[in-house]
């Protein structure tokens, strides 16, 4: 007979990308390279909101784009066609996040010398993101009117692990029940401290106030 | 998809605990998985199945899983109760001012060789 043996292990499995997480978060730092994590669903608008913000933003800050995705390159050509600035695609090749580790071989790729800003765009999904932390500085989302004022009672841990969020579409709330007081409230619900910030990336409105917030939460980490 | 990733890092896992023990042959992985994790065990065993057959090490190996309850503790009335049933509003005094205690873990509990 076989001789059976148990090994005791009692480990997280997200413990070692949290470790991971962190030395990139140290390493960054030295480097004086703040890492915004975005995330949403798919069609919440993240791509056409980093277009105004970096526009806004690309005479203060020197910007680079990692866009993720499970397959195609639009998003990293539309940003580099709009914004002028240097956008890389990633692949994940089906899974439907990204980790540390990932996030690490993305920025290898990048030019990063003189860069203050990283702005990671995540697959579009609520729910793997927010379990795998990808050693940014700050984390966002963008919430859009169309998806409705439910989410964060939906996706908890998305909305609790967020630093700002942004509802997009404000232009087309006449044409659907979404309230935003209480879409707030539940935001808070999850998370007290987040900022909550209206906005319409299609019309500008609002970008830049988000465009501010960022320019502050770099000041206080710096 | 959500499944997958969390598989490939227990593979991973369960791989650098077997070379360091140096074992060859691992025969079950035992998880502890709480209620509201987000994980849902058929997905995350039919994921299993697939990737760890591609493993010399893990070819076979059984993929159990132990749900683990979850538990909500109220801040204004000390109280703790089943986050299943009664999500985030206390059901003993009606406040939101409530944290998860338990029951969200992914854990490697232990592998048998």
């Amino acid at each position: 007979m076989d001789e059976v043996k148990v090994i005791e292990i009692k480990k997280s499995v997200f413990e070692s990308n949290e470790k991971d997480a962190d030395n990139l978060r140290k390493e960054l730092k030295d480097k004086g390279i703040f890492l915004l994590n975005l995330m949403s669903s798919p069609g919440s608008g993240k791509t056409t909101t980093l277009i105004r913000t970096i526009n806004l933003l690309k005479d203060k800050l020197r910007i680079a784009v990692m866009e993720a995705d499970i397959d195609s390159d639009v998003d990293a050509i539309k940003i580099k066609d709009a914004t002028g600035i240097q956008s890389i695609q990633l692949h994940t090749g089906g899974m439907c996040h990204l980790d540390a580790e990932m996030t690490r071989q993305g920025l290898d790729a990048l030019e990063l010398e003189g860069v203050d800003l990283a702005i990671l765009e995540n697959v579009g999904n609520l729910i793997c993101p927010a379990e795998f932390d990808t050693g940014n500085s700050k984390n966002a989302m963008i919430l859009s009117v169309p998806e409705g004022e439910d989410k964060p009672l939906k996706y908890p841990l998305m909305f609790s692990i967020c630093d700002v969020v942004l509802i997009n579409k404000m232009d087309v709330m006449p044409y659907f029940d979404f309230n935003l007081e209480k879409c707030t409230e539940y935001v808070h619900m999850r998370n007290p401290k987040a900022k909550v910030i209206p906005i319409c990336a299609k019309t500008g409105e609002g970008v830049d106030k988000f465009a501010q917030w960022l320019l502050d939460e770099i000041e206080n980490w710096k | 998809m959500h499944e997958l990733g969390i598989v490939f890092y227990i593979i991973r896992d369960v791989k650098e605990v077997a070379r360091e023990n140096n074992v060859d042959k691992v025969k079950t992985v035992v998880m502890d998985i709480g209620e509201v994790s987000t994980i849902i065990p058929d997905y995350l065993t039919d994921c299993w199945r697939w990737a760890a057959d591609k493993e010399d090490l893990l070819r076979g190996c059984e993929l159990k899983i132990n749900t683990t309850p979850a538990m909500t503790y109220c801040e204004d009335c000390g109280n703790e109760y089943s986050t299943a049933q009664h999500g985030k509003k206390c059901p003993h005094c009606g406040s939101d001012r409530t944290y998860l205690l338990r029951g969200n873990e992914v854990e490697i509990k232990e592998i048998i060789v």
